[in-house]
């Protein structure tokens, strides 16, 4: 094939990458949209083949490890549930960074004394990039995984660790720049990886929203710079296309969360360890049964339910729909507040609820919502804490303080289900919990939903 | 203009592509977007594969051949994942029941 005709395919391929996001702008689009997006990405698999100057001397091995990454990633893609899809992302944004940086190593060793230095420095730099997306979206798949723990994991000193792994990746890669030998760039990628190690470790679980997205960003950003080694314009369009989606959805995350980038990484240094946690005096609070929150919910005219990670964890949004679905055919308005970080990653909590066919235009998002709750009978917050911490507005000093939070002290009555009256992630106490018109259902969240259900369904 | 420029201005313009499509994306259909935008750097995978092509040692070859199961693994899975995800956003909810016996993590 010759290199023109190459060349307008590979433009036609990304071209179908921008229609895939375009389609994302709208529900009624984004399905098709994907499906343009996967049809151009096996197009351009069968393209590379027949690329000008394609050897075909390892065609089997390549075929082979098509096929093996196809049977790996096909079941996996199709069995995970809705509520493991955070650590699937991850773990996918993980392997493709990984393979970035395989692809600039493979590349690094065949390039000569020939190499121009913009060359050299960006084969350096997706190595880099890449290997700090491997080896953080594998340890933000073990905390959402739960395989380690999701709290922040601090040790003294660690800004100084990480600070001080961060220089050496660059001292490495300077020398990497001027020896071109193939210890160097051994170091650099070790040092690279633990580097991702190191600043995925002291974030928390909550904060995993934007780390996700952040990592998303760089492995784009890996993708985007071995295009420019391998002077394939496909993936530099195609990287630098997921390099803007991750940049802008870690803006949003983090201004959703009230704080800057810098904070939410390394916050867990600098702020105080919460000693109150656990302790404390014991206040009262008021528990409900099941049948109490039924006739809440029977007599109000308005509910606005608010779903948090709790919902993902027991497995609920198909019993909160039903709840939904029962409260409507009683004439109840019902309406969920959606806070952009609730859940684990941007967007997770739609994405559940479309999963239980709960309609979007039910799902109403933060700004839009606020206003509403002095309107509002009933907030029943699902497994949800952070995301209506009244202490983000009231107490200075708290890690939460400053994030935008749903206003459901404004409404009329609380309930929140909750296991236990363990803090959230931010482990911070909640006032709301002791307000006189909070009531608590305790249990997970989906057996005290179903109690719910049939308590609503005998009245 | 050199190759090495043009290749900047295509870049370039693409940061602005790039900000431009995704800022019209709806809050809702954020993690499609996340695992879309994860699905399509999995083209990566013609990388993977012109560098095996060329491979002239067993090493260039291993290295290769992970890469491009890695590759692979985020292309196909990614896309996989995002169209599951988006089936569900499809149109108006009918009155099917899914009744997903849950399995897996229960934690």
């Amino acid at each position: 094939m010759n290199q023109n005709l190459y060349d307008l395919l590979g433009l036609g391929v990304a071209v179908c990458f921008i229609m895939a996001l375009k389609g994302l702008s709208s529900p009624k689009s984004a399905r098709r949209g994907n499906l343009i997006g996967a049809a151009g990405a096996f197009a351009a698999t069968d393209l590379v083949f027949f690329a000008p100057g394609a050897t075909h001397n390892h065609k089997w091995w390549i075929l082979a490890a098509i096929a093996v990454g196809v049977l790996v990633g096909v079941p996996a893609a199709r069995k995970i549930q809705m509520t493991q899809m955070p650590q699937m992302v991850a773990l996918f944004n993980g392997v493709g960074g990984g393979a970035a940086a395989l692809v600039a190593i493979v590349e690094y060793l065949k390039l000569g004394s020939t190499a121009s230095t913009a060359e050299v420095l960006a084969t350096v730099f997706t190595v880099i990039i890449g290997c700090v997306s491997f080896s953080g979206s594998i340890v933000t798949f073990l905390k959402l995984q739960e395989i380690m723990t999701t709290r922040p994991v601090v040790f003294p000193g660690g800004r100084f660790v990480i600070a001080g792994t961060l220089v050496g990746v660059l001292g490495t890669a300077e020398w990497v720049v001027h020896s071109l030998g193939n210890t160097s760039l051994t170091v650099m990628a070790v040092l690279s990886l633990l580097f991702g190690v190191l600043f995925v470790l002291p974030v928390g679980g909550a904060d995993v929203p934007i780390v996700i997205s952040l990592l998303n960003a760089f492995t784009g950003l890996s993708v985007a710079a071995s295009g420019y080694v391998l002077q394939a314009t496909l993936l530099i369009v195609a990287g630098t296309l997921v390099g803007a989606s991750g940049t802008i959805l870690t803006r949003l995350m983090a201004a959703a969360m009230g704080r800057s980038l810098f904070g939410t990484l390394f916050g867990a240094f600098t702020a105080k360890p919460q000693a109150a946690v656990e302790g404390g005096e014991v206040r009262s609070v008021k528990s409900g049964s099941p049948d109490d929150v039924a006739i809440l919910l029977n007599y109000a005219q308005r509910v606005v339910i608010v779903p948090g990670f709790g919902l993902a964890v027991a497995q609920a949004q198909h019993t909160v729909r039903e709840l939904a679905d029962l409260l409507n055919s009683k004439g109840v308005d019902v309406a969920y507040g959606i806070h952009p970080v609730a859940g684990r990653m941007p967007g997770h909590m739609n994405v559940l609820l479309a999963e239980a066919n709960v309609p979007y235009e039910q799902l109403v998002e933060m700004d839009e919502i606020n206003p509403t709750f002095p309107q509002t009978d009933v907030v029943l917050v699902v497994g949800a804490n952070d995301v209506v911490n009244p202490a983000a507005k009231t107490t200075h000093g708290c890690p939460i303080y400053g994030m935008p939070i749903l206003d459901v002290a404004s409404a009329g009555n609380v309930i929140f289900l909750k296991r236990s009256m363990r803090p959230g992630f931010a482990g911070i106490e909640n006032e709301l919990l002791y307000d006189p018109k909070t009531t608590l259902l305790f249990g997970d969240a989906k057996d005290s939903l179903t109690k719910v259900v049939s308590a609503l369904k005998a009245l | 203009m050199s190759n090495g420029l043009a290749l900047l201005s295509i870049f370039v313009l693409s940061v602005f592509i790039g900000f431009e499509v995704v800022s019209k994306v709806s809050t809702t259909l954020h993690t499609p977007l996340m695992s879309g935008a994860n699905a399509i750097h999995g083209i990566i995978l013609i990388g993977a594969i012109t560098v095996t092509d060329r491979a002239t040692n067993n090493l260039q070859l291993g290295l290769g051949v992970a890469a491009i199961v890695l590759a692979t693994i985020n292309m196909v899975g990614g896309f996989v994942v995002t169209d599951r995800m988006l089936e569900m956003f499809k149109g108006k909810p009918r009155v099917k029941k899914e009744v997903e016996v849950a399995g897996g993590e229960t934690k």
